[in-house]
């Protein structure tokens, strides 16, 4: 977009920073969002189908080289599952469980990680695009370039960007990758795939949403009529179906529109081709130039 | 120069040593153990006490800087150019540790330069704009501090014994540095004013992001212009403030003449700003949370009550405004009330959406961030004493 590019050509100028190397302007879209494909991916989770078995939990820690115990670890420890729990530097996906829905004896399952937004405010806030968002759909973190604000952890309206504080060196911002390593090469999240009930279906966003209110007006009754991430800021690649209403869940409720428009037109507006500043300058000169010397004003109060 | 000295060493500055000596113990323990080991931070708050206090209210405090050279250069006011000097002290060794606060809060601190690296730019964040405009400004600080440099060392660099023979050099140095200061310095001035109005403004743009997070009474897509409004206010108030405070310690005559006309603009700068909170509120109806009970609420009203009401007050009154216990407390306030504001705005105002209980921060981190005024306060000092034409006292006149 032209309005960022002249942003930051003036603000190179300014700061006395060669400009040559523009790189990377092309990434983000003002306004709009980043740029995604129309056929970009998304998971459909049905909570209904969830049994709470956890080796989604494994799978992942697994995929990620993270500290994991043994697969029937996972599904033997119930007792984990007694208390409320949010992803964590070594666990990106927990199962969190809840009471039965009504008529029926098993517990409900929810499941938490990156929902991984088409308008991401993560990626809005980074100050050094750490956070990208893929055009495919993964929201993706580069460590080399972070410096550890943690805005993201301020900025995500789900709250699920986690930071390694313990780390005195070189801690990092962990979240769900959409296993961006496999699903960009044409395979599918290890989640996704470990999951005995078909929980999840990983496919193009479009025909999830699609398959989502499929199974909505099939089965009323078994459904709340929300596919959340559907339009949640903006759309999320990861579409949740539950039984009842996902605030019960605990996902926060938050508007259609993604907060980053609104910030990133607070942003444009005021530097769309640095004219705001250089505006500034101006009428400062000018005032500058006219404002006339007015030694007696330090009498006046004195003299009220 | 000053006629009767001040021993450097008081009583209140072994005290403020043994605080910053304190700071210092903390932030090796900071970059030693990291983050987790020192503060209360977690995943649901990501920013405490550094960011709300020492890099929120020290950017705020520091306005000074601007809105001082504004009056004096830009409007030509002359006989504020007594509080400027002072005033771009406050600003430069404020920003200075606003950002080492960055810094010192930076997980990956060594990694700060990617703010500067062009393929790294991140148009879109009001954090990006922060920084750059924040680095930059300091820069502007640096520049419009040579001068002091230049009037109080230029036909007197005496450097003895061995290093004797750097003088010739040191001296070209500085008479180049005058004449060429001389003629760049109404530039940086002009983009001092305009670089702080830009970082000012932006740093209450960051919190717009998270409109599901910071409390209704706060969170508005005019925080940024409440937030620069409120600075040109503090600005002026920290003005007074440390003229009166310096005056006081380094046993100088209160220059009256300067700040009670310097408080009289006060309360049409907090008017304005009180405007765009009323206007705001009105608007989007956030008053209803006035009544709720919260800590939020008796926070808005004593923001509200005691950093613009009761200091506008004080500052109308021109009876008041004469005395220097009223100007004292007037100031104060409204240091308070912004402070409170931002604090408002990045601590107490933000409910994360899995928060249990508010941040309280941890003892390393209060540590730290006294440590680190207390390093400012002994700065200021030291700078103070160094180059006595800071201060009026010790300025040679002004054409």
């Amino acid at each position: 977009m032209a309005s960022r590019r002249d942003f930051l050509r003036h603000a190179g100028f300014l700061t006395g920073t060669a400009v040559a190397a523009t790189t990377g302007v092309k990434k983000a879209a003002a306004a709009h969002g980043p740029h995604i494909d129309d056929d970009r991916m998304g998971v459909l989770c049905d909570f209904t189908l969830c049994i709470g078995c956890r080796s989604c939990e494994y799978a992942c820690s697994e995929a990620h080289d993270l500290p994991h115990g043994d697969f029937t670890d996972y599904s033997a420890e119930d007792a984990v599952l007694e208390s409320y729990r949010r992803p964590t530097p070594d666990d990106l996906t927990v199962i969190n469980r809840f009471s039965p829905a009504k008529g029926h004896d098993e517990p409900f399952h929810a499941k938490y990680n990156c929902l991984h937004c088409d308008h991401p405010v993560c990626v809005s806030a980074c100050i050094v695009g750490a956070l990208e968002k893929n055009a495919r759909g993964p929201v993706t973190y580069d460590a080399w370039k972070c410096i550890g604000c943690r805005y993201c952890i301020q900025a995500c309206p789900f709250q699920i960007p986690t930071y390694e504080y313990d780390d005195a060196l070189t801690p990092k911002v962990v979240k769900c990758d959409l296993c961006q390593d496999r699903t960009l090469e044409g395979g599918i999240p290890a989640c996704v795939d470990i999951c005995p009930q078909e929980t999840m279906v990983f496919g193009r966003r479009s025909d999830l949403i699609k398959l989502a209110h499929e199974r909505i007006t099939v089965h009323p009754e078994r459904y709340v009529d929300h596919v959340y991430g559907e339009h949640e800021v903006g759309g999320t690649s990861w579409l949740y179906l539950a039984d009842r209403s996902f605030q019960d869940l605990t996902l926060p409720e938050v508007p259609d529109e993604s907060p980053a428009v609104t910030t990133e037109r607070i942003q444009h507006g005021i530097f769309r081709g640095f004219s705001g500043p250089l505006m500034v300058f101006a009428l400062v000169s000018v005032i500058m130039k006219s404002a006339g010397r007015n030694p007696e004003e330090t009498q006046e109060d004195d003299h009220e | 120069m000053s006629e009767h000295r001040v021993p450097f060493f008081t009583t209140g500055v072994k005290v403020l040593c043994v605080l910053a000596l304190a700071g210092i113990a903390g932030l090796v323990a900071r970059f030693v153990f990291g983050l987790g080991a020192v503060t209360n931070l977690d995943d649901q708050y990501g920013w405490g006490l550094w960011i709300g206090i020492d890099v929120a209210c020290g950017v705020a405090l520091a306005a000074g800087g601007f809105t001082t050279a504004f009056i004096a250069h830009v409007m030509h006011r002359d006989h504020f150019h007594s509080v400027v000097r002072p005033a771009l002290l406050t600003a430069m060794l404020g920003y200075t540790f606003v950002a080492f606060a960055v810094f010192v809060d930076l997980g990956r601190y060594y990694n700060i330069w990617h703010v500067m690296l062009p393929e790294m730019w991140q148009g879109n964040s009001a954090l990006f704009e922060v920084g750059i405009c924040v680095m930059s400004y300091l820069t502007v600080l640096y520049i419009e501090f040579l001068p002091i440099v230049t009037e109080r060392f230029m036909g007197r660099v005496n450097l003895p014994g061995f290093w004797a023979r750097l003088n010739g050099g040191i001296e070209a140095v500085l008479r180049f540095l005058d004449r060429t200061l001389n003629r760049v310095m109404t530039f940086f001035i002009i983009a001092g004013v305009v670089l702080s109005c830009a970082h000012q403004s932006s740093l209450g743009t960051l919190m717009v992001i998270a409109p599901t997070k910071l409390h209704p009474l706060w969170h508005t897509t005019i925080l940024p212009l409440q937030f620069l409004l409120s600075a040109f206010a503090v600005g002026l108030a920290m003005a007074i403030f440390e003229s009166i405070l310096a005056s006081r310690s380094l046993k100088h005559p209160l220059e009256m003449k300067v700040l009670s006309p310097l408080g009289r603009m006060i309360p049409f700068l907090l008017t304005v700003y009180l405007g765009t909170k009323f206007i705001d509120m009105v608007t989007r109806g956030s008053y209803v949370h006035l009544l709720e009970g919260s800590l939020q609420s008796y926070s808005w009203m004593a923001e509200v009550l005691l950093g613009i009401l009761i200091p506008g007050a004080i500052f109308m009154a021109h009876r008041l405004r004469r005395k220097p216990a009223w100007l004292f407390a007037g100031s104060a306030l409204v240091v308070l009330g912004v402070v409170l504001n931002r604090v408002n705005v990045f601590i107490i105002g933000y409910k994360p959406v899995y928060g249990d209980g508010p941040y309280v921060p941890a003892w390393p981190e209060v540590v730290i961030t006294i440590g680190m005024i207390a390093m400012i306060v002994l700065l200021y000092r030291l700078f103070v004493f160094i180059f006595p034409n800071i201060t009026a006292e010790g300025a040679p006149h002004h054409a």
